[in-house]
């Protein structure tokens, strides 16, 4: 067959749904008849591709069968939602187990050439029919691909979400060790949104607690860079004109060194080796005097 | 509106009711420059807790009232700054340099009591 009549048959296909949709009923009774074999073929096209190595060989058999009756199903009726629905609950149950996207995208394109081989295999003698079944096969079968495909990366996105939701949560305790003074530890890299939602829970912190010193430990901060430094020093500046004091305790050798070489302006920057130390500034610029029970006892005895 | 400027003790309040237009700004320094010297005040007070804003201007006139301040051989402080305030200042810029700050009034209050103490 030469190109023209090629187009002129993919032409006919589209002008006509109601023979589309009968080869359609065609494809999917040959798809019923040969399931077992096409999905053994199957599984064993994506053992052998090692494809969803998380999960044992009878797992991909589970979930084999249950993709290719939706497979079918959505060629039979059109309707992706079905699947659509299913593809969310299967990403749901395997994301957890580390299974990738191109494993995912792999695995139902591997169903899609499987099933054209098949095609390939019973009409090879009528190519003219051929031609038709894949005008009408191979856009649902695309469809499918997209769909379930587009389902794992929207669920994968929706847990990422989730998660730094949980995270940014977790990650700016402002507390209260004693009247007046708060401790802001902060773990792990300060990205620009987390430095200024750092600094504005900082600030409400101090006008709840009435803070009039603020100690902010970095010692879990593995790195910082210019930006984060002058968030820093902003966080300061801020504190400071709500009139609390800030110490900043836990640099450690890398970060000064850093410091330093980024030429921030350290001046306003009260700077106390590690969080006890810090701690203990603050209590002297609070008034406070912490002494060991014995010692207080003695005092009280001279005195 | 001019703001109300209360003589207590030894202090100044100057306690800020509403937004404040560029000339009442300036009114209000140059009434507290005026009246430190009048009542022979140690400190002024400058309560900014109503101010949802402070643009480059407010923040210069504040800074001008307090180095006028010292001029006149008094102390400043100012209280009330809130936190979205402080925040929108630090990020454009905007400081009040070596002025003395503090949370509200019974803290400046506090804060000024102290100094007075240690000195």
């Amino acid at each position: 067959m030469d190109h023209a009549a090629l187009s002129e048959r993919t032409k006919e296909a589209q002008d006509h749904p109601e023979a589309t949709l009968m080869l359609l009923r065609e494809l999917v009774a040959h798809l019923r008849q040969n399931r077992t074999q096409l999905r053994e073929e199957w599984a064993r096209r994506i053992t052998e591709a090692q494809l969803l190595t998380a999960m044992t060989r009878e797992e991909i058999f589970i979930e084999a069968t249950s993709v290719y009756d939706n497979y079918i199903e959505v060629l039979e009726t059109g309707s992706v939602e079905a699947l659509q629905a299913y593809a969310r609950n299967l990403s749901e149950r395997i994301i957890p187990r580390g299974v990738e996207t191109h494993e995912v995208v792999g695995i139902v394109l591997l169903l899609r050439d499987v099933l054209a081989r098949s095609l390939f295999a019973k009409y090879q003698t009528d190519f003219a029919k051929l031609n038709r079944i894949l005008d009408a096969y191979e856009p649902a079968a695309n469809r499918i691909a997209n769909t379930v495909a587009v389902g794992f990366v929207q669920e994968r996105e929706r847990i990422i979400r989730q998660q730094q939701e949980a995270i940014r949560e977790l990650s700016t305790p402002v507390l209260q060790v004693r009247e007046r003074l708060l401790i802001l530890p902060i773990i792990g890299v300060i990205d620009p949104q987390r430095a200024r939602q750092l600094t504005e829970q900082l600030l409400r912190g101090i006008r709840t607690n009435r803070a009039k010193v603020v100690v902010i430990d970095i010692t879990g901060v593995p790195s910082v860079d210019a930006t984060v430094a002058n968030h820093l020093v902003q966080t300061v500046d801020a504190s400071r004109l709500m009139g609390a004091n800030v110490i900043v305790t836990g640099l450690s050798s890398e970060i000064a060194q850093t410091l330093v070489t980024i030429g921030v302006d350290l001046s306003k920057i009260n700077a106390i080796g590690d969080l006890q130390g810090g701690i203990e500034e603050a209590e002297r610029l609070l008034g406070y005097k912490v002494l060991m029970a014995l010692e207080a006892q003695n005092q009280k005895n001279v005195g | 509106m001019r703001v109300p400027i209360l003589k207590q003790g030894d202090y100044l309040i100057a306690s800020i009711q509403s937004a404040l237009s560029d000339e009442d700004l300036l009114q209000l320094r140059d009434d507290l420059a005026e009246q430190v010297g009048r009542y022979r005040s140690k400190a002024a007070i400058v309560d900014v807790t109503v101010l949802d804003v402070m643009d480059s201007f407010a923040v210069r006139t504040v800074r001008a009232i307090a180095h006028m301040i010292r001029l006149r051989g008094a102390e400043t402080v100012i209280v009330g700054i809130q936190p979205e305030v402080a925040f929108s200042m630090v990020q454009l810029g905007l400081t009040l340099g070596d002025v003395a700050t503090a949370l509200d009034l019974e803290e400046g209050l506090a804060y000024l009591n102290q100094q007075s103490r240690e000195s």
